[in-house]
């Protein structure tokens, strides 16, 4: 999908200072070695199967189908993978990849914690060193991640400029990756930044969609008509979609954070609400003011609060074949508290988003339909957040 | 020839960032007019961006106070407008790429050569990148600078080869911000930007003392600073102005 610069239509690119130039065309190469060296690839599957615990499960949410009386619901399990979400996919293989490059130490950005939970993890298991930016205001909603981290050996460090969320993460990594270049790895965590990021977290995280084709032919015979998933950055959305953007018939939906609504400020949605710019090393669509200056948005999800969209999504976009739809905080928390009640899954806040816009599109379509949602995580870590949001004060 | 070229005909250049806005556009214009009678040879004007990458503390926070005073783009352009009736020097912005990408590149840069703006900094817009804004520099000769970093290696003759106005050599790994000590070997990167370039060469990131910017003018053509003058109009703010005149003077004498 990505031509030799890591464009993808006019998105995409590698806007990073020049310090920072050698470090991302060392890691192209390194990756254009190792993506199709059996070798790597081996390792990577046994770490993925035995560790990880892939093939994550395609489950038949009967149920949800039965309450909802439109088309037939399925969810891919990303939660059920080791650290809780699909986070670790992309961890795995970038961490294998930096220790191959010599790397030892591994730095990375979190926003609800999942994917510093994950680098934590890869980095204790390779015997890495590791060092997570967190936004301040995402280490109070998500406390507990930051004690798992903790735990797992990692650092961790609350960046406290800007809106002291994701966003302010990303740029204190990038800071951090520009000062100690030769033993670190930033270790991305989403399908964003100078290339060839985009394409590096896409393609390990793509097992999501390989996964979802085999699984859903072994059971129903033919392939969906639409799957969803919520969009941030976009790495378990692009995973969910890539091996079906070649399937026309396949409908391809990103669900955005709304937060309190597309109409007010405090919103995460980009597609509804951004325009084209340039940031965080990318071309794409960012949430800004005339001036260009980058917007503080708001999610409740920490995870999708972010005034960017991946480079790929925006040309999916751009060229009609995926949709990308506004979700509001209060549509996910009711959608949270529907799958818990009727499947006994708790997902993720960030999930919820995709499955409460399942629960407006599946009503009205026929019976012999099939949606399939990735639940890319679970939601324990949100029980506390969302507790309060219903006005329940409980201790985490 | 670019009018960049002036700033090096008066011995070795002192370089002045200033962040506009900080803390407001009226200091700004006295701080310039300061450091250019006290002998600063080119002035970089920082237009701040919400989310400067490349930035240490010292200079995030400029561009914070400077937007939260409520400083915008066209503000700086009227504020340049002011300055260039007094002012002769060359003057350069320094800013982020989604600024003049979503002010409209043809419009932002052609607005840079009407005010008297004579190049354009933009540490996001690597060489791989430059062709987002460089056929619309050419076209109202406006220099779009080119920076070398200590990491640059191989790259360094391919970026000096195509380079105008003057080169902007990082001292450095990481981002802005005053050093005790700079480590790098300088003098082989200026020595290796030489073979491909007759483009005068910069040392900026981590000066701030009156020998730093001599050892570093020594090795090159120049000096730039801007963390060390932010921490005084930090300090100071609106009676800035004067020991900011203070300093570059020092500076300036450090290196002639």
């Amino acid at each position: 999908m990505s031509n030799q610069n890591g464009r993808f239509g006019i998105h995409g690119g590698q806007y990073i200072p020049e310090t920072l130039m050698n470090a991302v065309i060392e890691l192209e190469e390194a990756y254009n070695h190792y993506k199709d060296d059996p070798e790597f690839n081996k390792e990577l599957q046994t770490l993925f199967n035995d560790y990880a615990g892939r093939p994550s499960r395609l489950y038949y949410a009967e149920k949800m189908t039965k309450d909802l009386g439109g088309a037939k619901i399925y969810l891919k399990r990303e939660d059920l993978n080791h650290t809780g979400a699909h986070k670790i996919n992309n961890v795995l293989g970038q961490a294998l990849l930096a220790k191959k490059m010599g790397k030892t130490r591994l730095i990375a950005e979190t926003g609800a914690g999942q994917h510093g939970v994950a680098t934590a993890t890869a980095a204790a298991l390779m015997g890495m060193e590791c060092v997570v930016f967190m936004g301040e205001e995402d280490t109070k909603r998500q406390a507990l991640n930051v004690y798992k981290m903790k735990l797992l050996g990692a650092e961790v460090v609350p960046v406290t400029t800007g809106t002291a969320t994701l966003k302010d993460a990303v740029s204190e990594a990038m800071r951090e990756w520009t000062s100690r270049i030769s033993d670190t790895h930033y270790c991305l965590g989403s399908v964003m930044g100078p290339h060839p990021f985009p394409t590096i977290v896409r393609d390990f995280q793509a097992v999501i969609s390989k996964e979802i084709k085999q699984q859903i032919m072994e059971k129903e015979g033919r392939l969906p008509d639409v799957v969803m998933a919520c969009v941030g950055g976009g790495s378990n959305a692009i995973g969910t979609f890539y091996n079906f953007i070649e399937d026309e018939g396949v409908q391809l939906i990103g669900c955005e954070a709304a937060g309190r609504g597309v109409d007010t400020f405090e919103t995460a949605a980009t597609i509804a609400t951004g325009k084209l710019g340039i940031f965080h090393g990318m071309k794409s669509y960012f949430c800004q003011d005339e001036y260009g200056q980058i917007a503080p948005v708001y999610s409740i999800s920490a995870g999708l609060d972010y005034p960017g969209i991946g480079p790929e999504h925006a040309y999916l976009h751009d060229i009609g074949r995926a949709q990308y739809v506004p979700v509001t905080d209060d549509e996910a928390v009711n959608a949270f508290e529907y799958l818990s009640r009727t499947e006994g899954i708790i997902p993720a806040i960030e999930s919820s988003h995709a499955l409460a816009h399942a629960m407006k599109i599946a009503p009205a379509m026929d019976k012999d339909k099939i949606i399939v949602i990735t639940v890319s995580g679970r939601g324990d870590k949100d029980c506390a957040a969302i507790a309060r949001y219903r006005g329940e004060n409980i201790n985490e | 020839m670019s009018n960049i070229r002036k700033a090096f005909e008066n011995g070795k250049a002192f370089i002045a960032f200033i962040t506009c806005g900080d803390p407001d556009l009226e200091t700004t214009i006295r701080v310039v007019k300061e450091a250019a009678e006290n002998g600063a040879d080119l002035i970089e004007l920082g237009i701040p961006f919400s989310d400067p990458t490349a930035e240490g503390p010292t200079i995030q926070g400029a561009n914070l106070r400077a937007l939260t005073g409520g400083v915008t783009t066209d503000k700086i352009f009227d504020m340049v407008k002011e300055l260039r009736k007094d002012v002769t020097i060359p003057m350069v912005f320094m800013t982020y790429a989604n600024v003049v990408f979503s002010y409209g590149a043809e419009r932002f840069i052609k607005t840079c050569s009407e005010i008297g703006i004579d190049g354009l900094i933009l540490p996001d817009l690597p060489y791989e990148e430059k062709e987002e804004f460089h056929p619309v520099c050419a076209k109202y000769g406006v220099d779009l600078i080119s920076l070398i970093a200590p990491t640059s290696e191989n790259r360094i003759s391919q970026i000096a080869k195509d380079a105008e106005g003057f080169i902007y050599v990082v001292s450095s790994l990481g981002v802005t911000g005053t050093r005790s000590e700079i480590k790098t070997d300088l003098e082989s990167i200026v020595k290796a930007i030489r073979t491909s370039s007759e483009v005068p060469c910069a040392i900026g990131f981590g000066i701030s003392k009156p020998e730093q910017a001599k050892k570093m003018a020594d090795i090159s053509d120049g000096a730039i600073v801007g963390s060390a003058i932010i921490k005084i109009i930090e300090k100071y703010g609106k009676d800035s102005p004067r020991y900011v005149g203070e300093y570059v003077k020092s500076m300036k004498d450090a290196i002639a």
